[in-house]
């Protein structure tokens, strides 16, 4: 695995990213069929999608669409369905609970803007629960993406995967993590950085933040390490216990409730396998709320300078 | 619109007999269950698989196969029944429902019985399954139809008017909608709990092509479920609840039921004798 941080952006965004892979696998392979909920435009899959015939816009009805994906995939489809992060959790889980994970159909969901990044659509569509949602549902893959390639490259690999799927990403673009082409395994964390005084383990928007924070934490003496945990579940249960081991202290980042998610995760590993002292950087138990991301981001405490903060306290539990 | 010849009558209103004594058998082995929505579906359940369904009991998975979603999940062990008697599976297994380890649960469930399409029992997903399953069959190039049985009370669910509305608009000419019209749901009169209204009208007004018909009577189901449409078809079927067995049509709260054996025993008799009459017919005819 090969990372390219250096702090600075992705050129490309992740809708230049969906409007070139989603056509590319369903033109590829004659089983893949992409559905929307009229937000195709939103991801860049619309002047594409608005005659191919493997694009279906199933108009504003989540609960029909992720149903419909399910009968695709009994038909021996391979669905890939979107929209906001909000609607294709809450909207339908009941249908991606049943017709899906328990009907034993495989589909992707698609969950775009999760958490801050639904920004000035504010709380009504912020969800900070769908991976608690969905880490709830037997079975399912919960990936909360960090980097324009790992999306591409996670996203080509979902199809060919049993099960639910459920991947949150961005539409805008991020800090750029890793080299173009980059290959991911899923359900392996990648270890971004090495360090002996804290692990923060760290997964979506919230990885670089964590990468910029080791950086800050080591001019004052302290080596953090960073893991990119991407797949919250099923969570690279070995990878938080070596980690744990090898520096004592532990910070889960996440742009999501600090109940059902990665600080979740992460804590259920630890309690079972390495009682150590964690501290998290994640929403508080509260509602989302509309403005710029940057204002968001200090407001839900969500910023390299809260985990800083957080590092130091769980080094001080040692 | 297809005409039934006298000879499959006979044996579709025979199979539909059979369908009844062998749910109600089903149940007595447990000695409850949603006998009430299981009979008003059996003259469908002996159409379909007696008559229209281009199936394999050999080869439930045969993917060009007509499929079948009971999205009223709970009327299981009529399909379980219809599929037993079709030679899915052996009649002596219908009387292992909902025991544990079952093949056989109280709602429709795909990965457990040799047979079943979908799996069901959350009402009003069936529709969007089905409307997929149809999609899949038309995106693969497979000639096959979808057929869809919904209750009444199940279209209280927004999601049937959502999948109505996709199958109208995705032109899924493939699948014929069977609305098991029998007035009743689990509290009470469909009109008391939430008025459906006109559900021929409705389904016209999503697009659907649309008729209503005697739901207890295989020929006009027959001629129903054959018309050629260029639309997604929507029979209404007007059934009677808990049909085939008096008293338990005149019992109000017939959706689910608890009796002793000896009631059991009684209703399985009574069934027994109308098949017997039936066929007496038949061979005087």
């Amino acid at each position: 695995m090969k990372t390219a941080y250096t702090g600075e952006n992705d050129k490309r965004t992740f809708k230049e990213a969906c409007a070139s892979v989603i056509p590319e696998l369903c033109e590829k392979d004659a089983r893949v069929v992409y559905l929307d909920a009229d937000l195709m435009s939103c991801i860049g899959t619309y002047k594409w999608g608005k005659d191919a015939e493997k694009a279906i816009n199933c108009g504003i009805a989540e609960a029909n669409m992720v149903g419909v994906a399910c009968g695709l995939s009994a038909a021996g489809m391979k669905p890939i369905v979107h929209s906001f992060g909000c609607f294709s959790s809450r909207r339908c889980f009941d249908q991606a609970f049943l017709s899906g994970g328990y009907a034993k159909n495989d589909v992707t969901i698609l969950g775009s803007d999760p958490g801050v990044c639904a920004g000035f659509n504010g709380g009504t569509h912020m969800p900070f629960e769908d991976m608690a949602l969905y880490r709830a549902l037997p079975g399912a893959t919960v990936i909360d993406i960090s980097d324009i390639s790992q999306f591409e490259d996670v996203l080509r690999q979902s199809v060919d995967r049993p099960g639910v799927k459920y991947i949150r990403f961005p539409r805008k673009n991020c800090v750029k993590l890793y080299e173009d082409g980059a290959h991911f395994e899923i359900g392996k964390g990648v270890v971004l950085r090495e360090g002996a005084d804290a692990v923060i383990f760290a997964s979506g928007i919230m990885a670089a933040k964590a990468m910029k924070a080791a950086e800050t934490l080591k001019n004052e003496g302290i080596d953090a390490a960073v893991v990119d945990m991407f797949t919250v579940k099923p969570v690279d249960a070995d990878l938080v216990e070596t980690w744990a081991k090898k520096t004592g202290a532990v910070v889960t980042c996440e742009n999501h409730n600090r109940i059902g998610g990665l600080t979740s995760a992460v804590s259920e590993v630890l309690a079972a396998r390495r009682p150590t002292p964690l501290e998290y950087v994640a929403v508080e138990d509260v509602f989302g709320e509309v403005g710029p991301q940057d204002y968001l981001e200090e407001a839900f405490a969500l910023t390299e300078g809260h985990i800083v903060e957080q590092v130091r306290k769980a080094i001080a539990r040692k | 619109m297809g005409k039934l010849d006298k000879q499959l009558k006979f044996e579709l209103e025979k199979l539909a007999c059979e369908i009844r004594i062998a749910t109600v058998e089903t149940l007595a082995a447990r000695g409850f269950g949603h006998i009430g929505g299981s009979l008003s579906i059996a003259d469908a359940l002996a159409v379909l698989y007696g008559g229209l369904m281009r199936v394999d009991p050999k080869r439930p998975q045969w993917e060009e196969r007509d499929k079948l979603v009971c999205s009223k999940g709970h009327a299981g062990p009529a399909v379980y029944a219809a599929l037993a008697l079709k030679g899915y599976f052996p009649r002596e297994e219908l009387k292992t429902l909902n025991r544990p380890g079952t093949k056989l649960p109280s709602h429709c469930d795909r990965n457990k019985t040799p047979g079943v399409d979908m799996t069901t029992g959350s009402l009003g997903q069936g529709s969007s399954l089905a409307c997929g399953m149809a999609l899949g069959d038309r995106l693969l190039g497979r000639d096959a139809k979808t057929y869809l049985i919904l209750g009444d009370g199940e279209c209280d669910e927004g999601q049937v008017w959502e999948a109505a509305m996709f199958a109208s608009a995705k032109k899924l000419d493939n699948m014929v909608w069977l609305i098991d019209w029998n007035k009743k749901q689990l509290d009470g009169p469909v009109k008391e709990i939430l008025d459906t209204l006109d559900f021929e009208a409705k389904f016209r007004a999503f697009g659907f092509d649309a008729v209503t018909v005697d739901g207890n009577d295989v020929e006009a189901l027959y001629e129903a479920m054959t018309k050629k449409s260029d639309r997604p078809l929507a029979v209404v079927m007007d059934t009677v609840k808990g049909k085939g067995i008096r008293e338990v049509e005149e019992t109000l709260s017939n959706h689910s039921m608890t009796e002793d054996k000896e009631v059991f025993d009684r209703w399985i008799a009574g069934l027994k004798a109308d098949r017997d009459k039936l066929v007496e017919r038949g061979a005087e005819a």
